[in-house]
């Protein structure tokens, strides 16, 4: 058998591919992204990116009902959008299999919190499987279908981001794809009213001790028997991290299903080890399930709630080792994440900070203007809130109304910022909203979203109007600005700021790494006429430090934007050739 | 054998996801169980990034924690400096002399400290330093940092050099090939 060294989210597209999927609709989302990106590149497979998870979820259970086998992946904070089709297509199920990937991140590489998405499972009483390598996440993938259509009910694939972005050896077969399934009208299995739902319920509390019982023997929640001294009870990553930092001094029970669990399968393997720990990541969810069913276990009395596990932290934990280090006694700056040199976000920012106004954030690569030396974002909670919080913000204080901006990118709008532009219409808030329309899904890594034009394979399709869409949605006011152009950033959000009406001002230049953007040569400082002023420094360009008193330009970074030369009194700094 | 673990280390967009990829390819072809760790999103836009490559028969966690890297293939000083402390007891530090500023240092609010290598060197630990910046121009781009790096620490492991070139063949793409195969071979020749 052929295998190849994936990604676990190339393995998972890959395991799906293999089950013959037929249809995929996801919103982009770290770590999940690159599972729809690679399923887009089978062409057996129908897939597109969906404005938002909740529309991509309901994609998937159309097509399922449909009779064709159905994906949407997101990352966990994604899941919370889809939730409200996910807890009902728990109560219809489905026709053809569904399976629906969702990507936690421990740890927070990429995202706003740590929520851990095992008691979505549990919630919606949908069985949620783990893998932990990515040769699991592709065999995973596909026994996620058969048991969807076994028991009748979507299944969730959960991943973390080190499972999602890591790389190991998976072995590839064969595409089987059964077709489309025949779909039979049936409203009692489709129609959730009341009396229909109720009957549902039923089904679905059923289910679940169906799955228990086939959890008991399941052959991806296997018992490793080692030194019975240290038992092991572990899912996905943290079986890893387990195997390397206890080898063969312990045994483990490891959980490739973690919704729902087995009772006896646990107790046996209990029974068997001296001292028994749950290894999870993130909250005690499997823990609670052992104590619950008086299984004495240890865990996060002992571990964390916080971020990722490691082999390091099990073996300190349990074994009492640590590995020895050496450091150098220097004071190491901090090395954040910024805009990139180029980035069309930093002209509208200085623009905004020159204006001393709030600014309610949003969910992409503009949060980093919340960093210094633009320190311009007051507030980032979710996809789409920096709208609606400029709403309440305007609303709770009319009087600072002009002293306050939202900022939302154009894949955030079309996500869920276009639903708070809508209130802002109907409930006439003077809120002034900058669309930040760099004409694609940036901080993702550059996916296609409905205003560029293009679907998920390239090819062209409609594009949303920003400027037409705020207009039908009752915005009168309506401004499109270069980014590159300070004073123009400046004037026309003077105005509108100032306004007595609701607007919106669109700041649309493309993300200057996108392949088709032509960049200028770099720029350069002439350091006869630089006088170290120091003015160029505050738009946070990397591109950009100060040697020997004089400000200098890296080449390897500069895109010849052109935005600093525009701060510079001394016109030091000059076109490249 | 044991588990061998390497640590490539940089700031996003210098290439290290590239440099890992490269390396896995390579570790493979010779029958290895690899994994190689890579993070994406946010940390990619010019924060501090890093990617664990391992192999060995059965390789276990993708990642690499305090004392246990065997190799640091840092493509800048400072971050160097910064992970030093992954360094296993008589593990090889390769550091390239390229010096990127933080957004601290840029905006003042912090200082880039002198002497970043000697006070690497001063700990102990096994210190290659590179010029790769000078050799990727000298390839063809300032952007095969990377691919030099990586020939510099090739020099110093036991693989085929027809590994390494049949690895960069399947990972760069076809326009940037002979860039990508001078800018390794100035790399592995300047450690020899």
């Amino acid at each position: 058998m052929e295998k190849k060294l994936l990604i676990g989210n190339e393995a998972v597209a890959r395991g799906l591919y293999e089950a013959g999927l037929r249809v995929a609709s996801s919103y982009p989302g770290t770590p999940s992204t690159e599972i729809t990106e690679c399923v887009a590149k089978y062409d057996e497979i129908y897939s597109e990116w969906a404005p938002n998870e909740k529309v991509a979820m309901e994609v998937a259970i159309g097509a399922a009902i449909a009779g064709a086998r159905s994906f949407c992946a997101m990352k966990h904070v994604g899941l919370n959008v889809a939730a409200d089709p996910l807890f009902t297509a728990s109560y219809t199920g489905i026709n053809a299999g569904m399976v629906i990937a969702v990507a936690d991140d421990p740890g927070m590489h990429s995202s706003q919190n740590e929520q851990d998405s095992r008691h979505y499972a549990k919630a919606s009483k949908i069985m949620m499987l783990e893998p932990s390598d990515s040769n699991e996440c592709l065999q995973y993938a596909k026994l996620a279908f058969e048991l969807s259509e076994k028991f009748d009910t979507p299944v969730i694939l959960r991943l973390t981001t080190r499972v999602a972005h890591s790389r190991s050896l998976a072995a590839i077969s064969e595409r089987v794809d059964n077709g489309l399934l025949e779909y039979k009208k049936d409203p009692m299995k489709y129609v959730m009213m009341p009396g229909m739902a109720i009957k549902k319920h039923i089904v679905v509390e059923q289910r679940i001790l169906d799955q228990v019982a086939w959890a008991e023997t399941a052959v991806i929640n296997t018992e490793e028997i080692n030194s019975t001294d240290i038992g092991v009870i572990t899912s996905g990553i943290t079986y890893q991290y387990a195997k390397e930092a206890l080898g063969k001094n312990a045994s483990y029970l490891k959980l490739g299903c973690v919704y729902p669990l087995p009772v006896e399968k646990i107790k046996a393997f209990a029974a068997k080890c001296k001292k028994v720990y749950v290894l999870e990541e993130l909250d005690p969810f499997v823990e609670e399930h052992c104590k619950q069913n008086g299984i004495e276990v240890i865990g996060k009395e002992a571990f964390t709630l916080q971020g990722e596990y490691s082999q390091s932290l099990i073996k300190q934990v349990i074994l009492g080792e640590t590995d020895a280090f050496t450091k150098t006694d220097l004071d190491i700056p901090a090395r954040p994440p910024v805009l990139c040199a180029g980035c069309p976000h930093r002209g509208l920012y200085y623009a905004l900070k020159k204006l001393n106004v709030t600014v309610s954030g949003d969910i992409g690569c503009y949060t980093l203007g919340a960093l210094p030396p633009l320190g311009m974002v007051d507030t980032c909670v979710c996809m789409g809130a920096s709208v609606s919080a400029l709403h309440g913000r305007n609303k709770a204080d009319a009087e600072n109304a002009k002293k306050s901006v939202a900022v939302i990118g154009d894949s955030t709008f079309m996500h869920s910022g276009v639903t708070g532009l809508i209130n802002i219409a109907y409930n006439q808030s003077n809120s002034t909203v900058i669309i930040l329309d760099n004409s694609i899904t940036g901080m993702t890594g550059h996916q296609e979203n409905p205003t560029t034009g293009k679907t998920i394979k390239g090819d062209p399709t409609t594009a949303v109007s920003l400027e037409l869409l705020a207009r039908a949605v009752g915005i009168d006011r309506v401004r499109v600005i270069d980014p590159y152009n300070l004073k123009e950033c400046e004037d026309v959000l003077r105005e509108e700021i100032a306004v007595d009406a609701p607007s919106v001002v669109i700041s649309r230049r493309p993300c200057a790494l996108l392949k088709y953007v032509k960049h200028n040569p770099p720029m350069h400082v002439n350091p006869d006429k630089c006088v170290g002023c120091k003015m160029c420094m505050k738009i946070g360009c990397p591109a950009i430090s100060m040697k020997n008193k004089k400000s200098v330009i890296d080449f390897t970074q500069c895109v010849g934007c052109n935005v600093c030369s525009q701060l510079c009194k001394f016109d030091a700094i000059e076109e490249g050739k | 054998m044991e588990t061998k673990s390497i640590m490539i280390v940089g700031v996003g967009g210098q290439g290290t996801l590239l440099a890992s990829r490269l390396l896995g390819a390579a570790l493979l072809s010779e029958n290895y169980d690899v994994k190689v760790s890579e993070v994406h999103g946010m940390s990619q836009r010019g924060g501090s990034v890093v990617t664990y490559v391992k192999y060995g028969e059965e390789v276990f966690s993708p990642i690499v924690r305090e004392g246990q890297a065997d190799f640091i293939l840092a493509f800048e000083q400072l971050e160097a400096a910064r992970w030093l402390p992954f360094l296993k007891k008589g593990g090889t530090m390769i550091a390239n002399s390229q010096k990127i500023d933080p957004m601290p240092v840029v905006i003042g609010n912090a200082q880039y400290p002198d002497g970043v290598l000697d006070a690497i060197r001063a700990t102990g630990a096994d210190l290659v330093e590179a010029d790769a910046l000078t050799l990727a121009v000298e390839a063809g781009s300032p952007k095969a940092v990377n691919v030099v790096l990586i020939g510099v620490m090739a020099a110093r492991m036991d693989l085929p050099y027809e590994v390494w070139e049949k690895a960069i063949r399947e990972t760069v793409p076809e326009k940037f090939l002979e860039m990508n195969l001078k800018a390794f071979k100035l790399g592995f020749e300047s450690a020899k």
